[in-house]
């Protein structure tokens, strides 16, 4: 048998004790998005409870490692959002995510992370729907592409420190 | 006082470390005075067996450069690690995968593919694989497995130093083995650097940054820098700002982006993104779709930002 079937047979054994749920992770920046998010809650719209949200001062501020981090530690998908162009609260803050999500998005790509676990926009303050309209977007996604799996395909392939591979459970 | 014991050896790797520790150049003969080779498959004849036969903790300093991707490499580097009192990561591939880790955008399945079917240049009508086990007349053949992924020395045990670099220049390979044989002992563990430190290499080149921002990318064959004025911002890919200092900015010195040997700075281990990060913040750019037609003229942005690093960043591998 072949490595690479090997390993599918290993990965397909772990997790079968629960019915798998996409987990995503959503960095909203503080000023539009998140309160987007807020929007949304607060206009009680509909949509999936697969994402967590993390709450960051600037969409600048979201470093593509963290975005990385997540993938290795377990996240189906990750979600950034931050103000449209030309309404950053810091000004250019977001004029750095426009550049580095689009290289960002190549380099998942080699990795062999599906265009459609990544999803990056812009949502403005007042932009609940179209905060709902997303997660709904990327969940389905994501569901259809599959779990992902990362932190037990590399503990199958030998990689060591599992402490960089332990899923995200917020500190616990 | 009994005379140091130095050990080195090679896995996955192209053998310029072992010429590196050759660059110390006239401290050779200090380094002679001062220590005994009891391992250096590169220069001397001993033998697996003879390192076996060693007590634990024989060796005083073993240096490992290259990566690991079969079960000898494996074996080999559980052994020298009980055989050494101080384990030390030479040269980026130990220590962060380096050259060979780029492998692991691949698989095992595409990697046998390519060398011993589809490349142009191979001739194999039988279609003829090595494999691990093989039952012949005059007995039973096995090879070394080779693993699904390449990984770090650190990946598989205890790490006491690590010594980057593609190769670590010789001014650092010497203060390093002066500090592993003389001084105080230096910091330990597999984060530890030596003999250099965590500055990057910004810090040590001597072009001048003008603040401009990148208005186009340009590739080294394509076009020639302006002397003095930092590359990056000429829009070369110059690794400077996610590279660690210590060679002394070597290539920028001679007109070449850095190409990122050194590993990370500071706390991160991965290089790829610290720079994808700087690259993305100062792109002239305010609009989108300006942003995106810049981005774009990166050629091969994953194979440039992890060159070195891929076994040491957050996903190591394809998936």
């Amino acid at each position: 048998m072949s490595t690479d079937a090997e390993e599918a047979v290993a990965l397909e054994a772990t997790g079968q004790d629960a019915p798998w749920e996409p987990r995503i992770i959503a960095f909203l920046c503080y000023w539009c998005s998140y309160t987007g998010a807020d929007n949304a809650g607060t206009a009680r719209l509909k949509y999936p409870a697969n994402v967590d949200i993390i709450r960051v001062m600037c969409s600048g501020r979201i470093d593509p490692d963290l975005i990385m981090t997540a993938f290795a530690r377990g996240a189906d998908g990750v979600m950034v959002c931050g103000c449209h162009i030309g309404d950053c609260h810091y000004i250019a803050g977001n004029h750095k995510t426009m550049a580095r999500m689009p290289l960002l998005a190549r380099v998942l790509r080699d990795f062999g992370i599906e265009p459609e676990r990544f999803v990056h926009d812009w949502v403005s303050a007042a932009e609940g729907d179209k905060f709902a309209r997303l997660v709904r977007q990327i969940t389905g996604q994501v569901r259809q592409v599959g779990p992902l799996k990362w932190p037990e395909r590399m503990r199958w392939r030998g990689v060591g420190h599992g402490h960089d591979l332990e899923p995200w459970n917020g500190g616990a | 006082m009994s005379k140091l014991k130095v050990g080195m050896y090679w896995a996955s790797s192209c053998g310029g470390c072992d010429i590196a520790l050759l660059e110390i150049a006239e401290h050779l003969l200090e380094l002679i005075e001062l220590a005994d080779i009891v391992f250096w498959p590169c220069v001397t004849d001993f033998k697996y067996g003879t390192v076996h036969g060693y007590p634990d903790a024989f060796i005083d300093v073993c240096l490992w450069n290259g990566a690991i991707r079969t079960s000898e490499q494996e074996e080999i580097a559980r052994m020298l690690r009980a055989k050494s009192r101080t384990l030390v990561a030479c040269g980026a591939c130990a220590m962060d995968g380096g050259i060979p880790a780029l492998a692991n955008l691949t698989s095992r399945e595409a990697i046998f593919d390519a060398s011993y079917h589809s490349n142009p240049t191979v001739q194999n009508p039988g279609r003829t694989e090595p494999r691990e086990h093989v039952p012949g007349p005059g007995g039973h053949l096995a090879l070394p497995r080779f693993y699904p992924q390449v990984l770090r020395l650190a990946d598989i045990v205890r790490v006491d130093g690590q010594l980057p670099g593609c190769p670590p220049v010789g001014t650092q390979v010497w203060r390093a083995l002066q500090a592993l044989a003389t001084g105080p002992a230096p910091p330990s563990g597999a984060g530890a650097r030596l003999g250099c430190d965590g500055k990057s290499v910004c810090d040590e080149c001597h072009r001048e940054k003008r603040k401009t921002r990148i208005r186009e990318f340009r590739r080294p064959h394509l076009a020639v820098p302006e002397p003095n004025w930092c590359l990056l911002e000429q829009g070369f890919v110059c690794q400077g700002p996610a590279t660690r200092s210590g060679c002394g900015a070597l290539c920028p010195g001679v007109n070449l982006a850095c190409r990122g040997c050194y590993g990370a700075t500071g706390d991160t281990t991965d290089a790829g993104t610290a720079m994808l990060s700087a690259v993305g913040s100062i792109l002239d750019a305010t609009t989108e779709a300006r942003a995106r037609e810049l981005v774009d003229q990166v050629a091969d942005p994953t194979g440039t930002f992890y060159r070195f690093g891929l076994a040491s960043s957050r996903l190591k591998g394809h998936r």
